[in-house]
């Protein structure tokens, strides 16, 4: 069933079950969200979604989990909606620290962009604020929960994507912090580094450790994983030549978005000068620099020896899971049908 | 098990006759929460004592609080075929006195003898009824606090208990009970006051597997007792309202949700589960009917939140107590995804009356919108602090001036606050308001779940403000940000005015995150917690401005603002303040005036309370 | 782990509604929650450690900390409030040295906690000491009644 409602005047067709978020969506009226995702379950935490709906006696309601229904005629600003967005941000920056300039996910953040919107102009509600230490234990990403606003996306992400559950809210009110179990560094949690919660932190509470060391990427290109035959879409980040970042390609229908920690955060060996780009060929005892020519030649030689002398059982071939399956597929083909034996083995017993 | 409600009366009259012997005498004892806190277990034990020692067979009946709280310890007398008599403010001590008079001697000491309960008069003894205190309430709720035991379904049974259960089953159908429900007016009892029938109707009609039905027992106000005094008092009455409800609705199971700071409302209600099921009361086939239903107890955890349905629903499921926004409402969608209605203790604790005696009966007492009678926790400087059931509308003065007995020690009344957290403080220019929902919200206040504490002279009101907004930040769950920010700002403003450090603007910031916290909250915690702020500021503007402006607290309560000092005329140098001073700030000499050193002194408030010539001063 | 946590671990579950009877019966087996417990309900329960810990660090009842062997629990209720339980708690807290946000006493003998509201207001302001409720307090009167008990524990 299709509904029909208005937005700002705009009429929009959705379908049933959608949102009024969606619908906004749909009609290409912006709405300013914090903990909206388009991949989690919706939270209505944030409060920065609220509209009118006509005829509610509520005087506002977020629009990310109030379903449209047929013939509603909703407002998305007004001026005591905008008020409300301008007070809830402003507080919000009450306590989160004043350092967009040094902060890695400037110019990236939700919340400056959100502020920008609704027009953040004052700082009136000074108070406490949050000092947390950096929690630096996982060698790929950082956590500053200094900056953290709450909006509670990585913790649903690591629930409802990932399955995992690493991460949680932990205590409540003004304390409500994110936690790992008896509030410890994330490295001693379950936390299996897959990066997913780093991706869709919307400010600098999360961001990958190789940030600090690049500073943000330049360019981004689409690509796929090298590392198993899944065949994940990636988007590699880059400045110049270098590989400063990885994140799931959300388009990609094989991993949607998602990857594990090797595609995530295993990249650095790319620009790494131990990085192995030729064959070596070991003579007198140290390895000397080969054309693949060269190298595939001894390779092909050897093999044909040692068959020679003790017969094809004498050798087994062992594939890897970086390969994919066609190259895995032909390598057996090879060792059956050229080589003539049986011994094939893989690597992906982990 | 019993198939029709005669046999099962029969029954309990048999079991009331065989227990509780008509020819023997009785004694109650208020054995509450608040009985027991005041002293009443020692006076058990002295009862017992004395008994045994005067040889005297007697029945001695622990009831719930008849809502004297005031004047506890209280044990009441009834010999065969003679009024109910009531001792107050009973001690180990008086015991033997009161027990030989009144059983060896037949002598009933009329200065210890405080009222006549029920009907009957008895000479020289003022009926309770003409105690101002009883006078003007109206009791429904309490029909059976203090009056049955709590531990014995038969005598509920024997007081009409389970009677609107059975009328309900046999005689009426879920839409009828609900119509009736619906006619009566009943608005739910825990605090936003919804129509109760037409929250029944909603579950009815949403389609789902299984229905629940929860009775929120929760009750987080601080400063509220009317739950923990019916529960311990009287628990059948919910669990008859609770099963009449599921009935209604048609759940399959129910849960009841009570705070742990409730223990003995706890064993109460476990035993009357266990009572109803050995009686077919709960379980299948309940009456022999075809209707069954059974209850889980679940015990709260220490969050005030959750007493908002949708927290509640969590804390059962096993998870943080957080809100979440609505639709998909309760009804539609509530405990573990199917449809659920909650009800507050005193809601379902009024629906047996309402099924047993009709909707219009209900509807004759109370407003036009406001139906029924309601119960309060009268605290605070009141002289009869207690739990009282007045008609909806009866004005807040009446409450206070004649139930209550007005302001102790000659003190003048300056507000009364109700709703708790969530409610509003009314000034005493106000004081002819009548009490029903409608009334109390347009004073910027809310009827809530029935705290009612009166304040004096001697209390600050920039102080309560920010009393009640440490008490909802530190409950606030967190997840939205108005409720998690918004009220830690307003605290942080509030605490600095009672420390003396307000600035011009104060008042317009403290307004300003009302309205945003207010409109942009997730849940009715959030949505409420401005009340207290927003009804001081509008009828205490005046001692906010002495705060910021003058760095003054006119009732002498913030102690930043405020200095202890030795009267010179007053003081007789006794030494019992220097000798109580728990921080030594007070020096003098014997038979010398004292003085106390204010960089040292905590106003801490011992030597004022200590002094026998009220020589210290509070300036 | 002791016998009492044990059996609490050994009783058969339903599911996920069970965690937050399951902490409350862990800590009266312990007197607190204990690193040791968090992971076998978790285990038990088979929801993530991370999520039994958000819920406990939710609620005000669970304690990480082991308990004193007095228990002083003061009602910080409205009631209370207004007849003056801040003095109370001030009494109390200086009596035992407690501040800085410590809630139990260096040698273990006291744990003072601050309770909501036990609905005990007409006797406001209120203390549970052990169990027991004392109404109708001044701070005098908390005063010495936790140094009675202190006391006792010296001889």
């Amino acid at each position: 069933m299709t509904i029909t409602l208005t937005i700002d005047g705009k009429t929009v067709s959705v379908k049933e079950g959608a949102t009024v978020l969606d619908a906004a969506k749909e009609a290409g009226v912006y709405i300013p969200t914090l903990c909206a995702d388009e991949d989690l379950l919706p939270f209505g935490a944030c409060r920065l979604c609220l509209v009118e709906v006509q005829g509610d006696r509520r005087p506002m309601l977020p629009s990310c989990t109030t379903p449209a229904t047929d013939g509603m005629v909703v407002r998305t600003s007004s001026p005591i909606i905008d008020k409300t967005r301008r007070n809830v941000v402003e507080l919000l920056l009450s306590d989160h620290p004043e350092d967009c300039l040094t902060c890695p996910q400037n110019n990236r953040c939700e919340l400056q962009r959100v502020a920008a919107y609704v027009g953040v102009r004052t700082n009136r509600f000074r108070g406490e604020k949050h000092a947390y230490p950096i929690d630096d234990s996982n060698p790929f990403y950082r956590r500053d929960l200094d900056r953290c606003i709450l909006c509670g996306k990585c913790v649903r992400t690591c629930d409802e994507i990932q399955q995992l559950g690493a991460i949680n809210f932990a205590y409540r009110g003004f304390r409500t912090k994110i936690a790992t179990v008896l509030d410890r560094p994330v490295a001693t949690s379950t936390c299996e580094s897959c990066g997913q919660c780093v991706d869709k932190c919307p400010v600098g509470a999360l961001y990958p450790e190789a940030w600090l060391r690049y500073g943000l990427p330049a360019a981004e290109t689409k690509t796929i994983c090298a590392y198993c035959g899944v065949g994940c879409g990636l988007i590699l980040q880059t400045r110049g030549n270098t590989v400063v970042g990885v994140r799931g390609d959300p388009d990609n229908p094989v991993n949607h978005g998602r990857t594990c920690v090797k595609g995530r955060f295993g990249y650095e060996f790319i620009n790494h000068p131990d990085r192995l780009k030729k064959p070596l060929i070991k003579k007198d005892g140290a390895f000397v620099e080969a054309t693949w020519d060269e190298a595939l030649d001894l390779v092909a030689q050897r093999l044909a020896s040692v068959v020679r002398e003790h017969g094809p059982d004498a050798v087994a071939l062992l594939t890897s899971a970086k390969c994919t399956n066609e190259e895995n597929y032909l390598l057996q083909k090879y060792a059956r049908g050229v080589l003539g034996t049986h011994n094939v083995d893989h690597c992906a017993r982990l | 098990m019993y198939s029709d409600y005669a046999s099962l009366r029969a029954w309990a009259e048999g079991e009331v006759q065989r227990t509780r012997p008509p020819d023997r005498t009785r004694i109650l004892i208020g054995l509450g929460t608040c009985g027991i806190a005041a002293g009443g277990l020692d006076v058990l034990t002295a009862l017992r004592e004395k008994l045994a020692d005067m040889r005297v067979p007697a029945e001695i009946v622990p009831v719930g609080c008849i809502g004297m709280c005031f004047e506890e310890p209280l044990v009441d007398i009834v010999r065969p075929g003679e009024p109910r008599i009531c001792y107050a403010k009973v001690t180990p001590k008086s015991v033997p006195t009161i027990l030989e008079e009144h059983l060896l001697h037949n002598n009933v000491r009329k200065d210890l003898a405080f009222a006549v309960i029920g009907d009957e008069p008895y000479d020289g003894i003022p009926s309770w009824k003409q105690l101002p205190f009883f006078a003007t309430q109206r009791r429904t709720v309490l029909r059976n606090c203090g009056f049955i035991d709590p531990e014995s379904v038969a005598e509920y049974i024997v007081h009409d208990g389970y009677a609107a259960l059975a009328k309900a089953l046999f005689e009426m159908t879920p839409e009828s009970v609900i119509e009736e429900v619906k006619r009566s007016g009943l608005r739910g009892r825990g605090g936003a006051g919804f129509p109760t029938g037409m929250k029944w109707e909603f579950c009815r009609k949403s389609p789902g597997d299984h229905k629940y039905i929860i009775c929120n027992a929760d009750e987080g106000d601080p400063g509220a007792f009317m739950n923990r005094s019916v529960l311990e008092g009287d628990p059948h009455s919910v669990l008859e309202g609770l099963l009449i409800a599921a009935y209604a609705i048609g759940a399959d199971h129910g849960y009841i949700y009570c705070r742990a700071e409730y223990p003995l409302a706890i064993v109460r209600l476990r035993k009357a589960l266990e009572q109803a099921r050995a009686l077919g009361l709960l379980g299948e086939h309940i009456f022999g009917t075809d209707f069954s239903f059974d209850v889980t107890i679940k015990e709260g955890a220490g969050a005030f939140v959750c007493g908002e349905e949708t927290a509640l629903m969590a804390s059962i499921e096993g998870k943080r107590g957080m809100p979440r926004p609505r639709p998909p409402f309760p009804a539609q969608k509530g405990l573990w995804g199917q449809p659920t209605n909650i009800n507050n203790v005193e809601t379902l604790n009024n629906i047996p009356p309402i099924i047993l005696n009709g909707a219009d009966w209900f509807a004759a007492v109370g407003t036009e919108k406001s139906k029924g009678t309601k119960t309060f926790a009268l605290t605070g400087k009141i002289a009869n602090s207690g739990l009282i059931e007045v008609p909806l509308g009866m004005p807040l003065r009446e409450i206070i001036f004649e139930i209550g007995g007005g302001i102790p020690k000659g003190k003048k009344f300056k507000a009364a606050q109700t709703g708790g957290p969530s409610g509003g403080c009314i000034p005493s220019s106000m004081l002819d308001i009548p009490v029903d929902y409608e009334s109390l919200t347009a004073a910027g206040s809310i009827m809530g779940s029935g705290g009612l504490v009166v304040m004096d002279e001697d209390n600050c009101m920039v102080d309560v403000a920010r009393f009640f907004l440490s008490f909802t930040q530190s409950e606030s769950c967190g997840k939205c940000i108005p409720c998690r920010l918004g009220t830690k700002r307003m605290l942080e403003i509030l605490e600095r005015i009672t420390r003396g450090e307000g600035q011009e603007g104060d008042i317009e910031l403290l307004l300003e995150l009302c309205e945003t916290v207010k409109l942009g909250s997730l849940c009715g915690l959030g949505q409420t917690a401005p009340n207290p702020v927003l009804t001081t500021i509008r009828y205490f503007r005046d001692e906010y401005e002495a705060h910021i402006k003058e760095h003054r607290c006119p009732a002498k309560v913030c102690k930043a603002l405020i200095t202890y000092r030795i009267s010179e005329e007053k003081c007789t140098g006794c030494t019992l303040c220097a000798r109580n001073c728990p921080v030594g700030a007070i020096s003098g000499e014997r038979k010398k005036v004292h003085v106390i050193d204010p960089a040292v002194c905590t106003r801490c408030d011992t030597c004022r309370q200590v002094c026998n010539f009220d020589a210290v001063l509070v300036e | 782990m002791n016998d009492k946590l044990r059996e609490v671990l050994q009783a058969p579950v339903t599911g996920k509604g069970d965690l937050i009877p399951l902490l409350q019966k862990a800590q009266e087996a312990e007197g607190y929650v204990s690193e040791e417990a968090i992971y076998a309900i978790a285990e038990k329960l088979r929801i993530p450690a991370s999520e039994v810990f958000g819920v406990l660090s939710f609620y005000a009842q669970f304690r990480l900390r082991p308990m004193g062997k007095h228990n002083v629990k003061i009602c910080r209720g409205t009631a209370c409030h207004v007849r003056g339980s801040p003095l109370i708690v001030t009494a109390v807290e200086s009596e035992l040295k407690l501040g800085g946000g410590e809630d139990t006493t260096s040698d273990g003998l006291f744990t003072v906690e601050k309770i909501a509201c036990f609905g005990a207001c007409s006797l406001a302001p209120v203390m549970v000491v052990n169990g027991r409720t004392y109404g109708n307090l001044s701070p005098d009167k908390a005063r010495r009644l936790i140094r009675k008990i202190a006391e006792e524990e010296h001889v």
